[in-house]
């Protein structure tokens, strides 16, 4: 308990710089997801190939790689750490994303938009009234699991200089195991007060919408 | 293709879209001949950037921490398949003593960052750093799988179990014989694409100081003098990650299609319902929050 109270300040300055990272690679990564969204259902085939490509890349590789290769692949940028992780955990996080709306939106029946376009409402109409609304329902809950993923992702900047709450673990890594386990045990408390209550805010909305769709 | 948002095109509407669509790709490959011209200019693309990689040497080093990274990521998938199934298993156990405790843990190592575990095996319990990320890996992976199979298992009619019971079989009998085989066939695809996942999270080991493949590039380009060989490095990194993930969540695919193909002839769709999830995107929509992990890192 006590090493816990000693590294207070390391402690919170992780958890304030996991919520930081959080919140501003969710303000970055979502809309840059919607807008990939958008090019993979648009019209326009190359737009589509294009979006699909990014996603296919940055899918498929791992987050560490994406965070050591910001500093290989855009060298004149010269971003402060901090930044670095903002940057790599929106790219990578983008495309899932992109793939939670564009699910969302193909989960709407094709039917909807006909039966709405039969009754005369234009394209706007279709989208605000019918589409959207719908879509929206099948979006929300991967988006929030999209962003609890996120969180734990927040983790691997620990490996590229930025204090996170696993930093504490890997400073204090020599202390005494009791007091390591309490660590462990605070640090493993704070994780869980942020993905699970996002998680079963997921579940309720999730159960909520299945009836009403 | 007709989609929810717009109608199949006409003549006109395709070859407008046509036009928009080479203007666009020209301005994009303008774009990308930018970017070239513009990693030439800082020398990025000269030879003596790249010339280690005539080095066979270097290649079957490089290759060599490839090949722990694989071994890692197989003996994870081993356990997480393994532990997924146990898991998915006690989920659903009729006792509630035995379900209730499981739903914790299954909370709990879904919450967690694997980063984390891989630092308390290693770190706390003191184990050797391969040891640690695999344990980690089979962990975490074995939990989203878990619950994966649990969606699975749930999603099939009722009238399968009820089947299994009705010809004598016992419970636990039921569900290994009747339930899960079925339920594992629909999964696959979600199955695949998280190990995928975990391939991917092999890289972590970086952190705790394995010796795998990232850890390795970079010892590489180090070893060459500092930043000189950093680009060409990352380069085949990445296309080495590419090829293989790409080839894994390929095979996913075709067995996503293999499995739908042919459908279990007496099922009514419910059970297919989970078929028609996007497999390369995990879990995300299956049962509650069993995706909360498949798009993980």
């Amino acid at each position: 308990m006590n090493v816990l109270l000693e590294n207070l300040p390391l402690v919170g300055q992780g958890f304030l710089n996991t919520l930081g990272m959080l919140a501003l690679a969710v303000l970055f990564a979502l809309p840059l997801g919607l807008v990939i969204a958008a090019l993979r259902i648009s019209p326009v085939a190359s737009l589509r190939l294009t979006a699909s490509v990014y996603t296919e890349i940055f899918r498929n590789i791992p987050l560490t790689l994406i965070f050591f290769a910001m500093a290989a692949f855009l060298p004149t940028l010269g971003f402060d750490y901090f930044a670095n992780a903002i940057v790599a955990l929106t790219l990578y996080t983008a495309p899932f994303y992109a793939e939670a709306v564009r699910s969302g939106v193909n989960a709407v029946p094709v039917g909807q938009a006909e039966a709405a376009r039969s009754i005369g409402l234009g394209f706007s109409q279709v989208l605000t009234l019918v589409v959207l609304p719908q879509a929206v329902r099948a979006v929300i809950p991967p988006i929030i699991n999209v962003t609890i993923a996120l969180t734990k992702n927040t983790s691997v900047a620990t490996g590229f200089f930025v204090v996170t709450l696993v930093t504490t673990i890997q400073r204090l890594v020599n202390t005494d195991p009791a007091a390591l386990l309490w660590l462990f045990g605070g640090v493993a408390v704070c994780y869980l007060a942020i993905t699970i209550p996002l998680g079963q805010l997921a579940d309720r909305l999730e159960q909520k919408w299945q009836v009403a769709r | 293709m007709t989609s929810v948002l717009y109608d199949t095109p006409g003549p006109v509407g395709r070859r407008t879209s046509r036009i928009i669509s080479a203007v666009i790709a020209l301005l994009l490959l303008g774009g990308v001949g930018w970017y070239l011209y513009n990693l030439n200019e800082q020398g990025l693309l000269a030879p003596e950037r790249w010339d280690i990689w005539n080095d066979p040497l270097v290649w079957m080093d490089l290759l060599g921490a490839l090949g722990t990274t694989l071994q890692m990521a197989a003996l994870g998938a081993v356990g997480a398949i393994l532990l997924g199934m146990v898991l998915a298993l006690l989920r659903i156990a009729p006792t509630r003593w035995i379900r209730i405790p499981t739903t914790g843990a299954l909370e709990l190592l879904r919450g967690l960052p694997v980063l984390l575990m891989m630092f308390f095996f290693w770190a706390l319990v003191g184990l050797d750093p391969f040891i640690a990320v695999v344990l980690a890996l089979a962990l975490y992976n074995g939990a989203i799988i878990g619950e994966a199979l649990r969606a699975g298992i749930v999603s099939l009619p009722k009238g399968q179990r009820e089947a299994g019971l009705s010809i004598g079989l016992g419970g636990l009998q039921t569900r290994l014989l009747i339930e899960f085989p079925q339920a594992f066939r629909n999964m696959i695809p979600i199955i695949v694409a998280q190990l995928v996942v975990l391939l991917k999270d092999t890289s972590l080991g970086y952190i705790i100081g394995m010796q795998e493949f990232l850890r390795r590039g970079r010892l590489t380009y180090e070893f060459f003098g500092r930043d000189q060989y950093a680009f060409s490095t990352f380069v085949i990194m990445i296309a080495l990650y590419l090829a293989i993930n790409l080839t894994v969540s390929w095979i996913a695919r075709r067995l996503a299609k293999g499995s739908s193909r042919k459908p279990r002839k007496a099922a009514p769709p419910t059970g297919g319902g989970t078929n028609s999830i996007d497999p390369s995107f995990g879990s995300a929509r299956i049962g509650g929050s069993a995706g909360t992990g498949a798009t993980n890192t």
